[in-house]
């Protein structure tokens, strides 16, 4: 929604919250519902309120549990029936500066600092510990803003008796603990603060009235970015930067003034503006975005203007080049398409309105931010957080190379009459094997963002992935492949889990029984997830993972797995996919959920003939 | 700025505030007279008063202010 894009106006959203909301819940649909717990040391209504509207807009539909005024570590420690039952998909602890109880005096000693920052520090700690161990979910915990006056004056930053020092060091303690634990994340009070005006988000009229710990204004923007942090965890992240180049990654037209008289560089003051935003682009490419250009220009002249020595950004730094006269929105929907993603992931930068209002209303969901004024880009494009980053795994860094990598296949592909032999070109290696430490934060990941390739859509955080893989009720297995063109890293997951065969009750979302059933009660498979990256569509790595399934079966005497398919809106594309993999539908209900059995024959034939398998 | 006016502003705020256009405002309106006028609501109106009069309440008036009649002194007090 509009007016939740960032560049927004806070005193509007503010003022006609219940407007929006019940607007986004009347056009949204297929929303994500998760259980989001509250924990606040200070009044916490206005930013539920807000944050609500921000999460309904990027597709999640939250159930709060808000605790009472400033109990958020009696909550926790004492165990809150009320918490405890609500059973949270995500604790948010929303404290500030004001909960710290005690700051140095001028007269203490150095040890008796010490043992202050830790006595601080401690009484959060124990918390986080009990909230990961007993409700093994994401946990943001705000850092301490700094306060609106400094005692010692500027000493305040590097005395150890000033409290800026002393909020400092607490923050760095708290960073310690964020580094450590995955699952555990800082929502950035501090930064928030100092970008807002820290005079004003302080105005003291907010906490004495109301005990709110900034001010009524600064709360948009505040949830916003705390609204960043939730949908990345929960997968909402954006995936894909589409960038117009005239007066967006250059001054002036390459096309109309030359490459020679563009503003690029450090000559002009205009050129240096531009220079800093394909830093920051390239920058992007670095955490796993996706870098593509949309421009209506000759391609030769593209390629000339991306050449220019001045600038950062280079050719071989784009996945998907579309310089054309074609329509935007058509642009837009091919590199989509080339790039296997879904097109709500792609964010498009361009300095004409016209076309911004173009791909809004054609872009099929992909947004396109008011970036303003060349020098305002960058602000516009960080502060709305679309790539905001939870994790840095070794595959974000290497995404653009998979990516291309892929389009080099497809290339490939074009010389190949037989499809088996190109597969076979390309020299796949796979690893499948049940979940290892390494690779549970990816497969997480994938859990959270894999749409299309996708059975039964189940969303799991990475202490639910871990629990899954010590559980000996279930079968997990992650799949790796690799070709000659480079490593697409993780790619597919399926978790199954052992059961009998009359377990009714996970028929009921499929309605009535119908069709063959093993005569006997016997030990099956329940496939509870499989998805599958698309960058890795048609390359038999299914196969693979089926037949990897099936031997892990055989070892433990499971003669049946049982497959779902749960309809999305996204998820078309595997309706038939267990028919193809040999099961047989069993039951199927109105809304199109159904069930498929697999009796797992003594003499199975590996279905995967072209990837080398590394079990 | 008549009174009328003031007054004319103030339901507007009020309606969008509790997205109810049947909201008309007096000088003896209280909190109790309108059912989703709680002391949460009450920071965000007061809010939303102040960006439509482009004016700033000080804590003493926000602690005394007993209806919307002494809101609209305050206004017209402060607003040129």
């Amino acid at each position: 929604m509009r007016e939740l894009e960032y560049p927004f106006d806070s005193e509007y959203i503010l003022k006609k919250s219940r407007k929006l909301r019940r607007q986004l819940l009347e056009e949204g649909s297929g929303f994500l519902p998760r259980k989001i717990a509250v924990l606040g040391g200070s009044t916490t209504h206005d930013i539920i309120r807000v944050l609500e509207l921000f999460l309904l807009d990027q597709g999640i539909q939250p159930e709060f549990y808000e605790s009472e005024y400033d109990q958020y570590w009696q909550d926790v420690m004492f165990d809150n029936p009320a918490l405890t039952a609500f059973a949270p998909d995500l604790v948010y602890i929303h404290t500030s500066g004001r909960n710290i109880s005690v700051f140095p005096s001028p007269t203490d000693s150095e040890a008796q600092v010490e043992d202050m920052l830790a006595r601080q520090y401690g009484h959060f700690q124990v918390m986080w510990d009990k909230l990961a161990d007993k409700y093994h979910c994401p946990v943001i915990q705000n850092n301490f803003e700094y306060p609106f006056y400094r005692i010692l004056g500027n000493r305040d930053a590097f005395d150890i008796h000033g409290r800026i020092c002393f909020i400092n060091r607490l923050n760095e303690l708290f960073y310690g603990y964020a580094r450590e634990h995955q699952n555990f994340y800082i929502n950035d009070m501090n930064y928030m603060a100092s970008a807002y005006g820290l005079d004003r988000w302080a105005d003291p009229l907010y906490w004495h009235m109301y005990k709110y710990a900034m001010c009524m204004q600064a709360i948009p923007e505040f949830a916003f970015n705390l609204a960043n942090i939730i949908k990345a965890i929960f997968g909402k992240n954006k995936k894909a930067l589409v960038l117009d180049l005239d007066n967006t990654l250059w001054g002036g037209i390459v096309g109309d003034d030359g490459v020679e008289n563009l503003e690029i560089g450090q000559e002009t003051s205009m050129g240096q503006v531009y220079s800093e935003f394909q830093n920051y682009i390239k920058a992007q490419k670095d955490i796993g975005v996706l870098l593509n250009v949309n421009s209506k220009n000759e391609y030769d002249n593209a390629i000339a203007g991306l050449n220019h020595p001045d600038g950062s950004l280079q050719p071989d730094d784009f996945i998907v080049i579309k310089a054309n006269w074609e329509p935007k929105s058509k642009n837009m929907a091919d590199i989509a398409d080339e790039l296997n993603i879904m097109p709500d992931s792609l964010v498009f930068v361009d300095d004409n309105p016209a076309e911004r209002e173009i791909i809004r209303n054609q872009g099929g969901g992909a947004v396109a931010p008011e970036i303003g004024t060349p020098e305002q880009y960058i602000r516009v494009l960080d502060h709305s957080g679309f790539f905001e980053v939870i994790g840095l795994s070794e595959d974000d860094r290497k995404r653009n190379e998979m990516y291309k990598a892929n389009l080099q296949r497809r290339q490939q592909q074009d010389n190949f009459g037989d499809y088996r032999e190109y597969l076979l070109s390309l020299e796949m290696r796979g690893t499948i094997r049940a979940f290892e430490p390494l690779y549970m934060a990816r497969i997480a990941q994938l859990s959270n963002k894999s749409n299309q390739f996708n059975l039964t859509t189940r969303r799991y955080t990475q202490s639910d992935i871990e629990r899954f893989a010590a559980d000996e009720a279930y079968i997990t297995r992650y799949g790796k492949l690799e070709d000659k063109f480079g490593d697409n890293g993780v790619v597919s997951v399926v978790i199954g889990r052992k059961g009998r065969a009359f377990d009714t009750a996970l028929y009921q979302k499929a309605g009535a029984l119908t069709g063959a059933m093993p005569s006997e009660p016997c030990d099956v498979l329940h496939l509870e997830l499989w998805l599958m990256s698309c960058r890795v569509l048609k390359r038999d790595m299914e196969y693979a993972m089926m037949d990897s399934m099936v031997r892990a079966c055989q070892d433990c005497g499971i003669a049946v797995m049982m497959g779902y398919y749960y309809p999305t809106a996204k998820n078309a594309m595997v309706r038939d996919f267990y028919g193809q993999q040999g099961f047989t539908k069993v039951a199927e209900d109105e809304a199109g959920n159904s069930v498929w059995q697999f009796m797992i024959p003594e003499d199975y034939q590996p279905k995967n003939t072209v990837i080398a398998v590394n079990d | 700025m008549t009174r009328d006016e003031v007054f004319q502003r103030l339901n507007g705020v009020f309606q969008d505030v509790f997205d109810d256009e049947s909201i008309t405002v007096t000088e003896t309106t209280t909190a109790d007279d309108i059912e989703e006028w709680d002391s949460l609501e009450h920071i965000n109106l007061l809010a939303a008063v102040e960006q439509e009069f482009g004016m700033k309440f000080n804590m003493g008036q926000v602690v005394s202010m007993k209806n919307v009649g002494e809101m609209a002194d305050i206004i017209m007090s402060q607003a040129g």
